[in-house]
């Protein structure tokens, strides 16, 4: 029922928004903002909290930080591991539950377990399942006769090892997702299909990929945001370090050693404000592609 | 291309909706499957299409078995009761839907859609995605889609129940222009008497899956073969009642006084006896079939319908608004011999009306259906 903006109703609107405005103020856009600023501190006192000097000079320093470059490499090859393959198997995943099978609420859960399971508790257990000498993947391998990786300690298998346990502890989040995209399709239009002489592949080509099209965005978006956001799966896999020689670095990493281990607010602080940046990038990229791609019924 | 249905059976778990169906469908026929909610009606057409496997029984599309034939071989087309255009393509693009599906050349898919969508009347509407449309337009590139691969038989599941009802009787022609200028064989569901009568060369008036009268909608109007048929159709529906042999052709209607001269000679000691409101008209008391008060007077456009109790069974029927009559007035109903049908009080069938010796053409018609 669309009416007329007045001053009345526009005031009543504001206070239907205000419990969700003052959270959201606190805890993110003040936050972001204060973060911002914190980034310009190039000479502070932080146990006086005075602030000697402003500038850009954490961001020239931040470019200049080798650690930095490495960082925002890993983050970028994390995403780029985990985004794509994460979306095709939980996709895949998802087209099978689907299906009319027996017992599919307790493969809904069995999927989605990881999702709902503490990360260390999920880290630990993946470190046995990676563990060079009494893991379960190199006992798997061992049977094609492949040697035994060190998954952990090896800086070239430890991305690879990371990427893994992150598909996997994603996916079931995704699954769900998908799936309530898919039983959102009106049965009517696979019906049409057939009639139309479309074969199994030609349905999913023509008639399940564009109408899933909203979720496929919905999930590309989110994973690609959490994927730069990676953090506690490392720290709880290779036991607080990030990985055998910086191998496993990620920008968020980067960020939590510069501010809680070597109390470098500023320079913390201007990392995170160019991941934001970059986020934020992708984001609308994403959003441009899109608008050409993804159909809204 | 001649459909033949041949003792075609499907089962759901405990549910038979459909029963040893057997029937044919003749080369650019428009055949109705008319019947209440649950006939097995719309399992028939899904049985048809291939969409639905039957659990026995065969489907012959010519000489050709397609019992086993997947729907996407069929080559059949099917326009749903809510249409199922993608909502993702363009008009034209929907109809070319299943061209591109057969890898018919861009181009001349293209030709085609537009040649076929000109044939609906939506060649203005090509660029529009099926939400910018309206129910009418909608149905018309559902239809135009079917068509488009020139299949050789057209499936239409209720089509027009999604429409208004004035937008229904456009439609309703509209489909029978294209079914005829095409002259393809179609097979039409429904559950409206009124649009399976009006547009169809044939009609099948299904009942708990099982065809209870096939023939041309004035035929199973006029001669019904059963009490179901009889009741099935007209609006409003046929008098039933039954009446118990007293002597000779004198009957008297169940529980009450009320005799009844009926203009036949019946085997029958009990018979239901089936009149048409339309066919009741008022008339002096010896002439008369039957007499009794009226409870209830409406007047309805051109037609007054009066309602008389009679025992305990009350009787419709439409009368000229010439007549001034008034509730609580008592009146005398007649009726044409050939507008009297008898039902057998146990199976239902109609009763055969023995032959006498100025037995006409209509006669002749209830033989062969009894």
């Amino acid at each position: 029922m669309p009416t007329q903006p007045t001053w009345k109703n526009t005031l009543k609107a504001c206070l239907y928004l205000l419990p969700a405005l003052v959270i959201l103020i606190t805890f993110n856009l003040y936050p972001i903002m204060k973060s911002f600023f914190i980034s310009l501190y190039t000479d502070y006192d932080f146990f006086n909290d005075v602030v000697y000097e402003y500038g850009f000079g954490n961001f020239a320093k931040l470019f200049q930080d080798p650690n930095f470059s490495k960082a925002m490499l890993n983050t970028i090859i994390f995403v780029i591991g985990v985004v794509p393959s994460s979306i095709v198997l939980s996709l895949a995943i998802a087209l099978l539950l689907n299906t009319k099978i027996k017992m599919m609420g307790f493969f809904r859960t069995i999927y989605f377990l990881p999702f709902v399971t503490s990360v260390v508790a999920v880290a630990i257990v993946w470190g046995w399942i990676f563990h060079s000498d009494y893991g379960l993947i190199n006992y798997f391998l061992s049977w094609f006769g492949i040697d035994p990786v060190k998954w952990i300690t090896d800086p070239v298998f430890a991305m690879p090892a990371l990427i893994i346990l992150s598909i996997w502890k994603g996916l079931g989040f995704n699954i769900i997702i998908f799936l309530a995209g898919l039983q959102n399709i009106d049965k009517q239009y696979y019906l049409a299909a057939k009639v139309d002489g479309a074969s199994a592949w030609n349905r999913f080509k023509s008639v399940t990929l564009p109408l899933l099209s909203p979720t496929m965005f919905f999930i590309s978006i989110i994973s690609i945001i959490n994927g730069f956001k990676v953090f506690d799966e490392i720290f709880a896999l290779f036991n607080g370090r990030p990985g055998p020689a910086n191998s496993t670095l990620t920008v968020v990493y980067y960020v939590y050693q510069k501010f809680y281990e070597e109390w470098q607010f500023g320079l913390a602080s201007a990392a995170a404000f160019v991941l934001f940046l970059v986020v934020f990038l992708f984001t609308v990229v994403q959003l441009i592609i899109g608008k050409r791609f993804v159909h809204y019924h | 291309m001649d459909i033949r249905l041949n003792q075609l059976t499907m089962q759901f778990e405990e549910m038979t909706a459909v029963d040893r169906m057997t029937t044919t469908i003749n080369n650019g026929e428009l055949v109705s499957l008319l019947g209440p909610s649950g006939c097995g009606k719309s399992t028939t057409l899904m049985l048809l299409s291939g969409l639905y496997k039957p659990t026995s029984g065969e489907i012959f599309f010519g000489d050709k078995n397609v019992t086993r034939l997947d729907a996407e071989k069929r080559k059949i087309g099917m326009v749903f009761q809510n249409y199922a255009l993608y909502p993702h393509l363009s008009v034209l693009k929907n109809i070319m839907f299943p061209l591109r599906m057969q890898k018919v050349p861009k181009k001349e898919a293209r030709e085609r859609a537009i040649e076929m969508a000109a044939l609906v009347r939506i060649d203005h509407l090509l660029k529009r995605k099926p939400a910018q449309l309206s129910g009418g337009q909608q149905q018309r590139v559902a239809i135009a889609r079917a068509l488009v691969k020139k299949p050789k038989l057209l499936l239409l599941d209720e089509p027009l129940s999604n429409l208004d009802a004035r937008l229904r009787l456009e439609m309703r022609e509209e489909i029978r222009r294209i079914q005829q200028e095409v002259g393809i064989t179609a097979v039409f569901v429904t559950h409206d008497q009124e649009e399976a009568l009006s547009i169809s060369d044939r009609v099948m008036l299904m009942n708990a899956g099982s065809i209870q009268q096939d023939s041309t909608p004035q035929q199973m109007y006029k001669k019904p073969v059963n009490e179901f048929v009889a009741s099935f159709l007209g609006n409003p529906p046929i008098n039933l009642m039954t009446v118990e042999r007293m002597e000779a052709r004198q009957y008297k209607l169940e529980n009450s006084a009320q005799m009844v001269l009926l203009p036949e000679r019946l085997n029958h000691e009990r018979v239901r006896v089936g009149v048409r409101p339309e066919d009741l008209y008022l008339t002096d008391k010896d002439s008369g079939l039957l007499s009794g008060k009226v409870l209830h007077i409406e007047t309805i456009g051109r037609d007054t319908m009066i309602r008389l109790k009679i025992g305990n069974t009350s009787v419709r029927a439409l009368v000229d608004p010439k007549h001034q009559l008034q509730t609580g007035d008592i009146c005398t109903l007649g009726a044409d011999r050939d507008n009297i049908h008898y039902f057998d009080c146990d199976t239902g069938e109609r009763v055969n009306v023995e032959k006498e010796a100025q037995g006409d053409a209509d006669t002749a018609d209830v033989e062969e259906y009894a």
